[in-house]
């Protein structure tokens, strides 16, 4: 298959004045879409590599796949994670499992926000599910795909690249990632929370 | 001893229009500043954890020290390798080299480029120690990607935040903006320095 930009599920200005404008459409439009393509050329190089048998530059090729895949599965995510009509707290069988795991909202996003504030350079604060424990995990993705553990899937992301905040926040990463809650997107958390439950690996 | 962050070399807007006084401001005022202090902050760890004799949090520090130190190290040269005055060629003994290791002046730079868009830290032109050439790397971070024993000789910030607020996704318009200010006398001096050590 070929990979496609998503449209984004709001108008660019919708998330202000949580987001701007101006940077949800150069997110969008350039960053996203270089993922994409990225991802795809990758997958073409990958194919003409089998017919023409020639494995060459298939450590670099690989990379690139990692790279822009999970670039393009980031942002995927991401977009849905946030709403116009979103913040608050996350209700229903979500919040239990929230406060179950670890030990309140409070503290959940506490240690989320640490996570995203201290991710070194470019990356990811994340929410994670962990299909070997089948529990919910906080993790840190640098660039899109470094040191996420294995057999997870993200439920609620977090993109703490500078091009995500610079153009409105400047160096203030730490004002950026406070006022994402007040945009997140708490039913489709709950959804993604939703299709992970009980699915595990062995 | 005690890292401190030097005054850039030159004024603030001395590099417009390839970089604006408002992101170099920044860039060393506050990114620069905060690898100074990340670095000082975790040798204190380490002293402390030497002291007491708890060990718990000293390889984390340790790699506070090597992100942090890099990050330091790195900006160091960044600033002295750019100027109000530059945007010339490398001249005498580096522009020799430069010809000799990579073919031509226009076969290093294209293979610069292209590592500076393939980073997601640094171009680096190093001198590698063990091998007695020039080459360049391809930095993530302040760290990643580094060959052991090299020098580094002249060095780019592809991180966003050096571009990013000029430029948007542009990086291309901005790593040619820097070749309209790198300024090769720090690189020189550092290419004769290491010539002379191991050579
Ligand atoms: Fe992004
Ligand atoms: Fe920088």
């Amino acid at each position: 298959m070929t990979y496609e930009l998503p449209d984004l599920p709001y108008d660019y200005d919708a998330l202000e004045p949580a987001i701007d404008a101006r940077i949800m459409e150069l997110h969008h439009d350039k960053h996203h879409q270089g993922y994409v393509d990225g991802a795809n050329s990758a997958l073409e190089k990958l194919q003409s590599m089998r017919e023409g048998g020639d494995f060459g530059d298939i450590k670099g090729v690989e990379r690139n796949l990692a790279f822009n895949l999970s670039g393009h599965v980031n942002h995927t995510v991401f977009w849905r994670n946030m709403s116009p009509d979103g913040g608050g707290e996350p209700g229903g069988e979500l919040a239990d499992a929230i406060e179950e795991r670890f030990g309140s909202f409070d503290g959940f996003k506490r240690h989320f926000s640490e996570a995203a504030k201290g991710v070194e350079g470019s990356g990811w604060g994340m929410l994670l599910y962990d299909h070997l424990g089948d529990q919910m995990i906080v993790g840190i993705a640098e660039n899109h795909q470094n040191q996420t553990p294995q057999g997870t899937t993200p439920l609620l992301v977090l993109d703490v690249w500078e091009h995500a905040y610079y153009l409105q926040y400047e160096n203030n990463r730490g004002e950026y990632v406070d006022n994402f809650w007040d945009v997140v997107n708490w039913d489709d958390v709950a959804q993604r929370y939703d299709d992970c439950k009980g699915r595990t690996i062995q | 001893m005690s890292q401190e962050l030097p005054p850039l070399p030159y004024d603030y807007d001395a590099l417009e229009p390839s970089i604006s006084e408002q992101v170099l401001t920044w860039h060393h005022d506050t990114h620069h500043q905060g690898y100074v202090n990340g670095w000082n902050s975790a040798e204190e760890t380490l002293a402390e954890n030497r002291e007491s004799g708890d060990f718990g949090s000293s390889g984390s520090a340790i790699r506070n020290v090597t992100h942090n130190g890099c990050g330091h190290i790195l900006h160091d040269l960044f600033w002295q390798n750019m100027g109000p005055e530059g945007g010339d060629e490398p001249t005498g003994a580096l522009a020799d080299r430069i010809e000799e290791d990579f073919g031509s002046y226009d076969a290093w730079k294209g293979e610069f480029e292209a590592a500076a868009k393939n980073a997601s830290g640094w171009a680096l032109l190093v001198y590698d120690s063990f091998s007695n050439q020039l080459r360049n790397l391809v930095v993530d971070k302040h760290d990643q990607g580094a060959l052991w024993g090299s020098h580094p000789i002249l060095a780019l910030d592809v991180w966003e935040h050096s571009y990013y607020y000029d430029y948007g996704p542009a990086r291309g318009d901005f790593i040619d903006a820097f070749f309209e200010v790198v300024d090769w006398e720090e690189p020189s001096r550092r290419y004769e320095q290491a010539v002379e050590i191991f050579e």
